[in-house]
């Protein structure tokens, strides 16, 4: 018995060490800016520069719109499928998964050919268009979190009795999407929203190769060339991410609780 | 009948090449109760369904107050609807519940949250307009399915097994309310139940169905006094069904273990040596002669249960078993197995089954 504590203590120590070591070490190099002293400079550094706020503000706007997207892709798609369709289920898991399977790169090369300025379809014509583009491709990249993730909340309600009753008393599909599911999946729809916050936030090549201000193209540039803002950049994103990860968990506790599962 | 409110006419449903119901038709006058009653399987929910608009006849028409509604969405039709599993949306509270077909429907708010007391008292729960579905007990949450059913004032009600998943106390008080709210309001009600009770005590008209087909449409009394066919004489109440032999059709004479019974006017169709199932309800038999009963058969005391007020004893009769119940006399010791017994009972209340 108490060996097996002993080793339980020491996987577990082991495993804290494997995640912290590395990043006390991110955050000890990133206070070392100042020679001789731990100061916050590279921080200041970081902040400060104009092009660190527009590029984070840049990704900021297209998360919000991937996050629309997404939804609005995600939420009616999962849904139908549960309610009418099950039997294709594995096709579209299949189909969500392919964004894990073909390179970023791929994919981008692909839209460049086919939105191309030349193109019946020139997205790449303008800053709006080639945004938009960048908004879509982050919707297909971040598709199998967000399907997932929404899946799962339709999983822990009866979606066929809950439609039904809707239907019987005079809602349309409109109204029993967004009055009824959604409300319902909306833990879930954060935690998808969340998933892909992060992933928008910290994505290089699509953003790169679409040469959109982003906030990767502009992290992999200040990482080329600086010694230690890139240490405090790495912690300002371990922050968001961990951020991102508190409110999903603060936010499920407000869920809409089912009488089989009141808590 | 006056002129139907709910008129189902030569309904057919068929998933593949599977037929779960077959001709249905059944006319529903204006405020009547008529429950769909039947063994798991026999499409009395497939019916239901049909009427609400969740599934589409293959053939066949139904016609709600002169309306042909077949082609009609659910949310077009103006029919309320109460489920087995409540359905009541878990993200809404009770008030928010029983508003919902009110808003859907365009009223106003003031109007909408009056309509809304009015319902929460009906049901008896007017203190619960705040609280949420999970908070709420089962029969509770199938009160609120009531009201948020009702509350749009729909043309017909509809209820899904609303009481099977409450426990039997809950269940019995739930649908003496069901019942005395349906008729204040004088709604047209359909009811699916596979509980023959439920059935039997709600009802002004049961339609039993079987293997997608209405056996039998008739009141409580008739459907268990007079059943019309075998499947309903065995699925509603408890009966003992004996086999006998035609020894005499025209003076209609039967032979039940070389033991002959006379059942006058009953035998129509059949000819001597004629092999019949004879059915008999156990409250119409009684334990030894008594007056008043024209046959008797005697027999040999098989089993004997105490259930406290009732004994149930079981007479073995040749090859048949016959099941009656006695009420329990502290004076009177219960019989004893083994015994020589006669039953008796009036010959009128044997039913000959076809």
């Amino acid at each position: 018995m108490k060996s097996g504590r002993f080793w339980a203590w020491f996987v577990f120590l082991l495993g804290a060490a494997y995640f912290f070591i590395p990043l006390i070490a991110t955050i000890e190099f990133s206070l070392r800016m100042r020679r001789g002293v731990y100061s916050f400079d590279a921080y200041k550094v970081v902040l400060g520069d104009s092009q660190f706020q527009a590029t984070f503000m840049f990704s900021v706007i297209v998360a919000v719109f991937t996050i629309l997207l997404g939804v609005l892709i995600v939420v009616p798609t999962a849904y139908w499928i549960r309610l009418r369709l099950p039997q294709l289920r594995p096709i579209v898991e299949f189909i969500t998964l392919l964004p894990l399977v073909i390179p970023a790169i791929v994919i981008v090369f692909g839209y460049i050919r086919m939105y191309g300025s030349n193109s019946p379809l020139p997205f790449l014509g303008s800053n709006l268009g080639a945004n938009a583009l960048l908004v879509i491709g982050y919707a297909a990249l971040a598709l199998p979190y967000m399907y997932r993730a929404v899946d799962t909340g339709l999983r822990t309600i009866d979606v066929r009795t809950l439609t039904e009753a809707a239907q019987i008393l005079g809602a349309g599909w409109g109204t029993i999407i967004a009055r009824v599911i959604l409300p319902n999946v909306l833990i879930a729809v954060l935690s998808g929203a969340f998933l892909t916050f992060a992933i928008v936030i910290g994505e290089f090549t699509m953003a790169s190769l679409l040469n959109r201000p982003a906030f990767g193209p502009y992290l992999q540039n200040l990482v080329a060339n600086r010694a230690y803002e890139p240490a405090a950049l790495s912690i300002i994103a371990f922050v968001i991410t961990w951020g991102c990860m508190s409110l999903i968990q603060i936010l499920s506790r407000f869920a809409p609780k089912s009488a089989s599962r009141p808590n | 009948m006056a002129e139907p409110f709910l008129s189902i006419q030569h309904v057919r449903k068929s998933f593949g090449a599977t037929t779960v119901v077959e001709d249905f038709n059944l006319d529903v006058a204006p405020g009547e109760f008529v429950s769909f009653l039947g063994p798991s399987g026999c499409g009395k929910t497939t019916v239901l369904r049909m009427v609400a608009g969740f599934e589409e006849p293959s053939a066949g028409k139904i016609v709600v107050g002169g309306k042909d509604i077949t082609r009609l969405k659910p949310n077009q039709r103006n029919v309320g609807m109460v489920f087995q599993a409540y359905a009541l949306f878990p993200n809404l509270t009770v008030a928010q519940n029983i508003a919902f077909g009110l808003k859907v429907g365009g009223m106003a708010k003031p109007d909408a949250d009056r309509r809304v007391a009015e319902m929460l008292d009906m049901i008896k729960l007017p203190q619960m307009a705040d609280r949420y579905p999970y908070q709420l007990s089962g029969g509770q949450q199938q009160r609120i399915a009531l009201a948020r059913a009702i509350a749009p004032k729909p043309k017909l009600l509809l209820l899904d097994e609303p009481l099977s998943a409450l426990d039997a106390k809950v269940r019995v008080s739930l649908r003496e309310e069901i019942r005395s709210i349906q008729k204040k309001l004088g709604i047209t009600t359909i009811f699916v139940t596979h509980d023959q009770e439920e059935a039997l005590s709600i009802s002004d008209r049961i339609a039993v169905m079987y293997g997608g087909r209405a056996e039998q449409v008739g009141t409580p009394f008739e459907i268990y006094n007079r059943p019309a066919t075998k499947f309903v004489a065995n699925f509603v109440g408890t009966l003992n069904v004996l086999e006998g032999k035609v020894t005499d059709a025209a003076s209609g004479k039967v032979q039940v273990n070389s033991q002959e019974v006379s059942l006058k006017g009953k035998l129509n169709g059949s000819k001597s040596g004629d092999t019949l199932s004879l059915a008999l309800r156990p409250e119409a038999i009684s334990l030894g002669r008594q007056p008043g009963h024209d046959a008797s058969l005697s027999g040999e005391i098989a089993e004997v249960h105490f259930l406290g007020s009732v004994i149930r004893v079981r007479v073995g009769i040749g090859g048949n078993t016959v099941s009656l119940d006695t009420f329990n006399n502290s004076t009177t010791p219960p019989p004893v197995v083994g015994d020589k017994a006669d039953i008796s009972f009036s010959s009128g209340d044997m039913l000959v089954l076809h």
